[in-house]
């Protein structure tokens, strides 16, 4: 039996990263974050797939490896190659209003640019919350459950949620 | 010594500060005064091990990876670890913890930032990359000793006499040897001693806020870059390589 060449297209690829979810977060994807630098589709059925690293200790770096590799494969790529590019690091900037959107709705409120102010101690941010966008809110720890967020408390709907740090 | 051993040795030096340091900070795990410090805490520590796992990496790739970067890690004596004293101390109480955090993170946040520039790309990136992190450590510490050193007689006691028994360490992190020389020649690191007027000056300024005052003596212990160790790394290194003394080769 013969096997059928598969041309997998850039294009495709891309859609297809677009299926890997963070583990966290799971209304975005790992091109929606701007993990995914790079796609290169080489003769042989190859695609190499640069990627880079948001945080050094984030624990989902190894799934987003794992995903990648699976989901490729099982659209018929015979060579995965993920290759990690470390500069320009990565940056929440790189999100799009769109993608912030979704984080807003997934109940995450999105980065709030803090250009000049990372080093002041003790610095007021303006966070809204997501959930009733009111600004009377305050930071209960800048460390959350996972590396990427911090945590706030909304003072008129009384509840804790989830703030995306910038990075 | 080559650029090579050079490299390999500085990328042991940052991994070997960033996994002891992680190491003591995830003794807190379970043990933080609350639940958000406990979680900061692990975080502070996932971000050194982080950091640990990248270097560690590089000089697996830089030895042809003839050891895995877990080998490296794990496999080696303290006289091969080229980690400062100051993060093998034990964690003392929370203010002696975050006396170490902001004596450390503030010099690293420095050191990332020049490093940033290196000739050499790996280390430039994950220089540039690290300093990010850095300045929540410093942030996150910082904060501490100033409500800790303006808190309670009790609370500044203890963060003043955390400052009187670490600042003996402080020198040993602006030591160099022949690794940073190799290293300077080729663009790579530079002199560390440069960092020294802004760290002074910024913990400095931590300190003036906290209303503690830096100890006048001059009892300083070097060592660490070349493998001269307080007794504490052994403790630490007989927990981490255990499993590994025990049944050697063994894998997940």
């Amino acid at each position: 039996m013969v096997k059928e060449a598969i041309h997998i297209t850039e294009q495709k690829v891309w859609q297809l990263l677009d299926m890997v979810a963070d583990p966290d977060i799971p209304v975005i994807s790992i091109v929606e974050l701007g993990l995914v630098r790079k796609v290169k589709v080489e003769p042989g059925n190859s695609v190499t797939v640069t990627i880079t690293p948001s945080y050094s200790g984030c624990p989902a770096m190894h799934v987003f490896r794992f995903e990648i590799e699976s989901v490729l494969k099982m659209n018929g790529v015979e060579n995965v190659k993920l290759e990690i590019v470390l500069s320009p690091a990565w940056t929440t900037d790189w999100l799009s209003d769109t993608t912030k959107n979704k984080l807003k709705q997934y109940g995450i409120a999105p980065p709030v640019s803090d250009a000049g102010s990372a080093d002041t101690l003790f610095a007021r941010k303006e966070v809204p919350c997501p959930r009733c966008n009111s600004y009377h809110t305050k930071l209960t720890s800048q460390f959350g459950s996972t590396p990427c967020k911090a945590l706030w408390y909304c003072e008129d709907c009384m509840q804790p949620f989830e703030y995306f740090k910038c990075h | 010594m080559t650029l090579n051993a050079a490299l390999y040795n500085f990328c042991l030096r940052i991994a070997d500060n960033n996994m002891i340091l992680g190491q003591r900070l995830a003794e807190w795990c379970s043990k933080g005064p609350i639940l958000e410090e406990d979680i900061a805490l692990t975080n502070l520590s996932l971000d050194l091990f982080g950091e640990a796992e990248s270097f560690y990496e590089y000089a697996a790739a830089l030895d042809n990876h003839t050891k895995t970067a877990d080998d490296i890690a794990f496999l080696r004596n303290e006289r091969q670890y080229f980690n400062f004293l100051i993060v093998e101390q034990p964690n003392g109480d929370f203010a002696f913890t975050m006396m170490k955090q902001l004596l450390y993170a503030c010099y690293a946040r420095l050191l990332y930032s020049r490093l940033s520039d290196s000739k050499d790309e790996r280390i430039s990136g994950l220089s540039a990359k690290a300093v990010k992190e850095m300045r929540y450590h410093f942030r996150h510490s910082a904060e501490w000793i100033i409500r800790l050193g303006q808190g309670t007689e009790l609370s500044k006691h203890k963060v003043q006499f955390a400052l009187d028994e670490l600042w003996r360490f402080t020198d040993d992190m602006f030591e160099m040897n022949e690794t940073d020389e190799v290293l300077i020649e080729a663009g790579m690191s530079f002199n560390i001693k440069e960092l020294y007027a802004e760290w002074r000056e910024q913990v400095g300024d931590i300190f003036s806020q906290a209303s503690l005052e830096i100890p006048e003596y001059h009892f300083d212990i070097k060592g660490g870059i070349n493998g001269i160790h307080t007794e504490h790394l052994g403790h630490i290194l007989c927990e981490m390589q255990y499993l590994q003394r025990a049944h050697p080769g063994a894998t997940w």
